[in-house]
């Protein structure tokens, strides 16, 4: 073992408990981390990425042990040390940085105060100078009146603020090492850029060793000195950032790599004076009191797919709403086949109904727990097309084989028993089910792994060229864009800033918001986010750039 | 004073045991983590755990007569209670074994992860059901047969005042006691179990309604169910009841329908509360707007989409509220205004044979009788809890 290692955890292995059997997580990994390196972890859910990362605290979950191996942080054996010797390490030598800081901070207590616990019982600084240097912190974080933030609940700040303040408090104490477990994860775009220019700055400056957990390679490009590749509990490789990147010699690896190459050609413009399948018509909507949307127009043609981008909040669900009729617009039209639809759901026919299907974002909260898929997929069918007994039965294999699952397995299991891959399949397939013209995706493939998200992506494309379908694409992301849409329409604040076909929109030159959405996706390339920052200024990136333009 | 001088000096000697404890622990195993990370209050914890065993043990070998001949109803009592408990740990364990070689599949399964207690609870409530459904198969005379033989003592034994008859003895007017403590359960029991159904069936629907429509009509509701919830629910179920004794005049059974409606629509308060909250918590899944989307009624909505996924914590619920609506029915009939005589009913009967407790001094056995109505109550609140916790463990997908 050499000496300048300051974390070197050999051959551990972890299992996790599942009726009443010991299930291998980990099988056997080894690591090594030297003082002020950065470890990006990439993987797949489920690869044991954040449980590692925590192994690597000496710490594993309730229901989790580590069955062999060892973990050496600076020459103490973490696994083995006495409960009061990790309790003087943990916290400040070794800091922690969740994924939710919205659902790490304790929502009864303020920032600052959560912030000074840490040094004060270590008694690293007084309560004080701790919070003297807590506001220091800020600052460097590029926090906006740090030296007021500080004194606000967790409820009163951003996603993105949070997330940062989290950061200080892991610093606070000035650690050795620090994990990052997905810190960005839930973020926007904008937002995102903004804390990993953050995180890294803070990071260098310090000289403090990290290990950064994601799924997302574009970011840990940025922010990692080596990267290590795992899948189900095992290494697959382990190299340094540029060569990982250029020359990854798995074929694991490769297929990441390879993912975000889907693509779908541009269609050619649909001939004018043919009616769109759906027409939104100067939409206005609001939430009791307030606005939401402002004067939203745009069409969706036949067999064509109409991305609609931006950050949460910007309107792009509440448009879809409008369109279902779950939120009847204050003014305008929503036109189907030329035809005006009542604008709220109640009032449209079962006909009307049928036409227009949605697709949710979270296949655990779309899908009845308590039916099976049979029942789930079956429903439509027989509330639509009357079917029933052997013909509904047919009809729902069909329809299973239409989404790639074999319907024998499937027909008779509960939505737990799937992946979240299968669960979101079984989410197309009761839309399916209607045999509706239309459907609206809401963000179906952020919540999953990117392979699977292009296997989804894949099959809707193959759906809309076989059965002449037009969605209408929810999304942030703007990989998912560049693969799959027709025609993009961008919104900020409930407006439309700017929309056209997918081929224009991401050529130059765009309207300034569109510009920043773009210029804020991570590309692969490791000096991406340094060559921006020099560009662009810190001050015109992330929320701050957005601010400025309203 | 001298009892403070052992308290105080019992308890610094347990302190100084638990520090030794520790260190010798620590010493003895060569610091495992057990030993190394144990807090000092956890040492104390087990010493005091130990020397209070210890006290208990003592205690139960003490003998029950003293050398004058005179009984000791703390010893006596104290056995019992241990027995008792013994005996049902090992009758639980014998039904779970019972249970998990015998049945289909899934119910070995369930009786393979059920812990004892449940197991117990299980037994008791089937034993409570037995009783109840056969009561008039399995107790010796009939609920309202008076015997010339008044306050027979219990034990059956004609030379201390018992008669073979009559294994439980008497009641002032010569009514078994056995028996009526049979009849008591399906009174008793059958009342609530059927005040509760009706209690989930109001408060369940309209909970679940209030949910779904929102609005106007959850604002009623919710409101109205504040009112009631305001008053204290006992007190609330008394002046009611005084009302309801008034309008049933001499119709006995008239009045056991107005308490079984009065209780319900209390105990329904409850229950709407915990179905809307449950409820309101389901519509908010997409699952529920995709129904809504595709043009579903309200009965579907109801009872096919939220109802199935609001069973876990309704059932666990109305395990619950079954024992608050049971001792209710007892508390009221302890009071004189539940359920009439002649029908034979627990509350009372504790109300009836509550001076028997002066006995205690001179027989530990006729002094138990009261006891043996309030131990038949506390033992079903007991059993139903048990398998209450262990449902909401399961559904709470706690697996560990």
């Amino acid at each position: 073992m050499s000496n300048d290692n300051l974390l070197t955890i050999r051959n551990i292995k972890i299992e996790g408990r599942s009726d009443e059997t010991w299930m291998p997580i980990i099988n056997g990994i080894d690591l090594d981390l030297k003082k002020g390196e950065v470890l990006g972890l990439i993987g797949e859910s489920g690869a044991g990425k954040s449980t590692l990362g925590l192994a690597a605290m000496g710490f594993t979950r309730d229901g989790v042990r580590v069955s062999g191996g060892t973990v050496q942080f600076d020459g103490i054996d973490l696994l083995t040390a006495s409960a009061a010797t990790k309790r003087a390490l943990l916290g400040k030598r070794i800091a922690y940085v969740a994924q939710s800081a919205a659902a790490s901070f304790n929502p009864a207590h303020k920032l600052i105060d959560q912030h000074t616990e840490g040094p004060s019982q270590h008694g690293v600084m007084s309560r004080a100078e701790s919070e003297a240097d807590g506001i220091e912190l800020y600052r460097k974080l590029r926090l906006p009146n740090p030296e007021q933030i500080g004194f606000r609940y967790p409820h009163q700040v951003s996603g993105g603020q949070l997330q940062r303040a989290m950061t200080a408090m892991a610093m606070s104490c000035r650690p050795d090492l620090i994990i990052f477990d997905e810190p960005t994860t839930a973020l926007d775009v904008t937002t995102q850029i903004e804390v990993l220019a953050a995180i890294r700055n803070i990071v260098e400056e310090f000289d403090t060793a990290a290990i950064y957990i994601t799924h997302d390679l574009a970011v840990v490009a940025q922010m990692a000195d080596r990267i290590k590749v795992l899948l189900k509990g095992d290494e697959v490789e382990e190299a340094d950032t540029r060569t990982m990147l250029s020359a990854p010699t798995q074929d694991y690896t490769k297929s990441l790599w390879a993912v975000r190459a889907f693509q779908r050609p541009q269609k050619p413009p649909v001939a004018p004076g043919v009616t769109p399948v759906v027409s939104v018509r100067n939409v206005t909507a609001s939430y009791g009191k307030v606005p939401v949307l402002h004067d939203v127009s745009f069409d969706i043609h036949e067999g064509r797919t109409v991305a609609v981008v931006g950050e949460s909040g910007s309107g792009k669900s509440t448009t879809a709403r409008c369109i279902t009729g779950l939120l009847p617009p204050r003014e305008g039209v929503i036109e189907f086949d030329g035809e005006a639809l009542p604008l709220d759901y109640r009032k449209r026919s079962k006909m009307q109904l049928r036409q227009a299907q949605m697709i949710y974002q979270m296949a655990d909260t779309a899908l009845n727990p308590r039916q099976t898929i049979g029942q789930i997929i079956s429903r439509p069918v027989q509330f639509y097309m009357g079917l029933s007994g052997k013909a509904l039965r047919r009809r729902v294999e069909e329809l299973l084989e239409e989404i790639e699952l074999p319907a024998g397995q499937f027909i008779d299991r509960l939505p737990s028993e799937l992946s979240g891959g299968q669960k979101q399949r079984i989410g197309i397939a009761r839309a399916l089910a209607a045999e509706p013209k239309f459907i609206i995706c809401d963000e179906v493939t952020s919540a999953l792994d990117q392979l699977v998200a292009e296997g989804i992506l894949k099959l809707l494309a193959r759906l809309q060229d076989e059965l002449k379908l037009s969605y209408m694409f929810i999304t942030h992301d703007l990989a998912t864009v560049r693969s799959i849409a027709d025609e993009v329409v961008v919104m900020k604040d409930g407006r439309v800033v700017e929309q056209g076909p997918k081929d224009e929109m991401f050529r130059p030159p765009h309207h300034a918001y569109t510009d920043l959405l773009l210029s804020s996706v991570p590309e692969m390339d490791p000096d991406w986010l340094t060559n921006l920052l020099q560009a662009r200024g810190v001050d015109n990136i992330g929320d701050a750039a957005v601010d400025k333009m309203t | 004073m001298s009892v403070w001088v052992w308290i105080i000096g019992g308890l610094a000697a347990i302190a100084v045991a638990g520090w030794l404890f520790r260190l010798f622990g620590q010493k003895a195993t060569g610091n495992k983590p057990f030993f190394r990370d144990m807090p000092y209050s956890v040492a104390f914890g087990y010493v005091l755990g130990v020397v209070l065993l210890a006290l208990a043990v003592w205690y139960y070998f003490q003998p029950r007569v003293n050398d004058m001949g005179i009984p000791s109803a703390g010893v006596t009592f104290f056995g019992w209670a241990v027995n008792g408990f013994f005996i049902a740990a090992a009758a639980a364990w014998v039904f779970r074994l019972l249970g998990r070689n015998v049945g289909t599949k899934g119910t070995r399964k369930l009786f393979r992860q059920m812990p004892l207690t449940a197991s117990f609870g299980i037994l008791v409530i089937l034993i409570y059901a037995t009783l109840a459904i056969f009561a008039g198969i399995i107790a010796p005379h009939g609920q309202e047969d008076v015997f010339a033989k008044v306050n027979v003592l219990p034990g059956g034994n004609i030379a201390t005042g018992g008669d073979p008859a009559f294994p439980l003895g008497t009641d002032q007017i010569g009514r078994d006691l056995l028996s009526r403590l049979i009849y008591g359960a399906q009174n008793t029991v059958g009342i609530a179990f059927a005040t509760t159904c009706l209690a989930f069936f109001f408060g369940g629907s309209l909970g679940f309604l209030a949910a779904t429509l929102q609005g106007w009509l959850d604002q009623v509701l919710s409101r109205a169910v504040d009112v009631l919830m305001a008053i204290p629910s006992l007190i609330f179920a008394l002046l009611l009841m005084t009302i309801a004794s008034a309008w049933a005049g001499s119709e006995k059974w008239l009045l056991t329908v107005y308490m079984v409606l009065i209780i319900a629509l209390i105990d329904s308060t409850r229950v709407f509360r915990l179905a809307r909250a449950v409820g309101m918590n389901i519509v908010v899944m997409d699952y529920i707007e995709a129904a809504k989307l595709r043009g579903e009624g309200l009965g579907y909505l109801i009872f096919r989409e939220i109802l199935p996924n609001a069973t876990a914590p309704l059932l666990a619920e109305f395990g619950l509220r079954f024992c608050f609506v049971f001792l209710t029915i007892a508390s009221l009939s302890f009071l004189g205004v539940g359920i009439q005589p002649p029908l034979a009913d627990w509350g009372t009967m504790v109300r009836d044979l509550a001076q028997f407790i002066n006995f205690a001094q001179f027989s530990p056995l006729t002094a138990a009788l009261p006891l043996l109505a309030a131990g038949a109550i506390a033992l079903l609140t007991v059993a139903v809890n048990f398998v209450v916790d262990w449902m909401l463990y399961r559904s709470s997908g706690l697996k560990e």
